[in-house]
């Protein structure tokens, strides 16, 4: 599992972790890195570990603007 | 997928390669990431973007920059007869002075191939009358895991649980990167993976010093593109700058606990990369608390090491020269075989152009 890809946090579980969903494989990842995470969060996950917290609104702008760009049609008609 | 395939319409990639042409400033911009290496070369950028934009390779992948030394001494570990070398997959396939470990395994010794330094932990707690040895390779993102790891294992009270730490940081390279004779890159894509961990202050010095603008950016080729443009634009401009274009997963401060429990179990120590030498500071090795955990201060001996002849990895971790440029590559070194590390990380550069790239076949 691969840090570039989000899981979703499933369910928190004991001993600081939580079983985490991505592209229908589940998996326990350790908490020990990553303070505040909740059931629902997008995480990205790197050698077994929560490393952060994909930011939901800085998700939307970073999209907005990519797709500002695209908005002139495509490039070779 | 969620925050995924948002980022890969075809309309997004194509006004990004506009706002790119648009442009018209030409550049020599160094992705450092092996990861970002990877994703260029296997979506096909490069050629989408040249000749105004030169996309060149750095050192930052872990398995490349691990020097033959070091090799050398994480196999003679390997061959003591009740330890356990706990390893990450693509580490067991690099050459070293006395072959690999792979080769090592089938020669008897225990190596085994974990995802996580958590794993390795657990090997130590089934293992009570074995040594097991976790071979620490990675920049800032891997060294925190393996830092809890080390936590966890005195927690746990485990007393055959040992690191041998390669670890490397990407800050200091980046200065010795700069301060090379022959140094021409006029912008950095710096790694998002490592920046998830630092946040963007480590990198100032960069536009600061040097006037070199940066770009922490994502692994999308959306984000990629992206990145390539503010570089690009901080260049016409003349405003260099450290951009965070990972905004959603990089925050301006990093991850505090990360680096705390990184900074818990490590201090900086003298380190020795492939291609760019002996770098102060560039290292991690575990404080003096954690001293009776140090695999590197075991007795071992280390086999002299000398230059493999032929393998350009240096220069090809240094942007220097592209892997087709190498003599051996595609030749004698390719990734079922590979001469050189660059050809046996999926994050190395040799790797990379061997498997995607058009002059790469
Ligand atoms: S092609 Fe092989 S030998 Fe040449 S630089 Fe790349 S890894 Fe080294």
């Amino acid at each position: 599992m691969c840090l570039a890809i989000p899981a979703e946090v499933v369910e928190l579980q004991e001993n600081e972790t939580a079983l985490v969903e991505i592209g229908g494989v589940r998996k326990v990842v350790s908490l020990m890195l990553l303070d505040g995470v909740k059931v629902g969060d997008y995480v990205l996950v790197h050698a077994g570990f929560a490393m952060e917290k994909v930011d939901r609104e800085e998700a939307e702008r970073t999209l907005a603007i990519l797709e500002e760009a695209a908005e002139y049609g495509p490039l070779y008609e | 997928m969620k925050y995924l395939d948002e980022y890969r319409s075809p309309a997004i990639l194509q006004g990004q390669l506009r706002a790119i042409r648009e442009l018209d400033t030409s550049a020599v911009l160094m992705e450092v990431c092996g990861t970002h290496t990877m994703v260029i070369s296997r979506s096909g950028l490069r050629p989408l973007l040249t000749p105004e934009v030169d996309l060149v390779s750095g050192p930052g992948c872990p398995v490349c920059v691990t020097s033959e030394r070091d090799m050398g001494r994480a196999l003679a570990l390997a061959s003591i007869e009740d330890v356990i070398l706990a390893t990450f997959g693509d580490m067991v396939r690099v050459p070293g002075p006395q072959g690999t470990l792979l080769e090592a395994s089938s020669r008897g010794a225990a190596v085994k191939v974990v995802y996580s330094p958590l794993d390795a932990v657990a090997l130590a707690r089934e293992n009570p009358d074995r040594r097991v040895v976790f071979l620490g390779v990675g920049f800032e993102t891997t060294a925190p895991t393996v830092a809890a790891a080390v936590l966890r294992a005195r927690e746990e009270g485990l007393g055959n649980f040992f690191v041998l730490s390669l670890h490397k940081l990407i800050p200091p390279a980046l200065k010795a990167l700069v301060h090379m004779e022959d140094f021409s890159i006029d912008g950095f894509l710096l790694p998002g993976h490592v920046s998830v961990v630092l946040g963007t202050e480590a990198y100032r010095f960069l536009p600061r010093e040097h006037g070199i603008p940066c770009v922490i950016s994502g692994f999308e080729p959306a984000d990629i593109l992206r990145a390539v443009y503010l570089l690009l634009r901080m260049k016409a401009e003349g405003k260099p700058e450290v951009a965070n274009e990972y905004s959603r997963a990089v925050r301006p401060e990093g991850n505090r606990r990360a680096r705390e429990t990184m900074c818990r179990v490590f201090r900086e120590a003298d380190a020795e990369w492939r291609g760019l030498g002996l770098i102060p500071g560039s290292g991690l090795a575990l404080r003096e608390e954690f001293a009776d955990l140090d695999a590197g201060s075991w007795e071992v001996e280390v086999p002299e090491v000398r230059e493999r002849s032929g393998c350009r990895c240096g220069d090809v971790l240094c942007g220097r020269i592209r892997p087709t440029e190498c003599p051996l590559f595609a030749r004698s070194c390719t990734p079922d075989s590979p001469f050189g590390p660059c050809m046996v990380s999926s994050e190395g550069t040799c790797a990379s152009y061997y498997l995607y790239e058009e002059e790469g076949r």
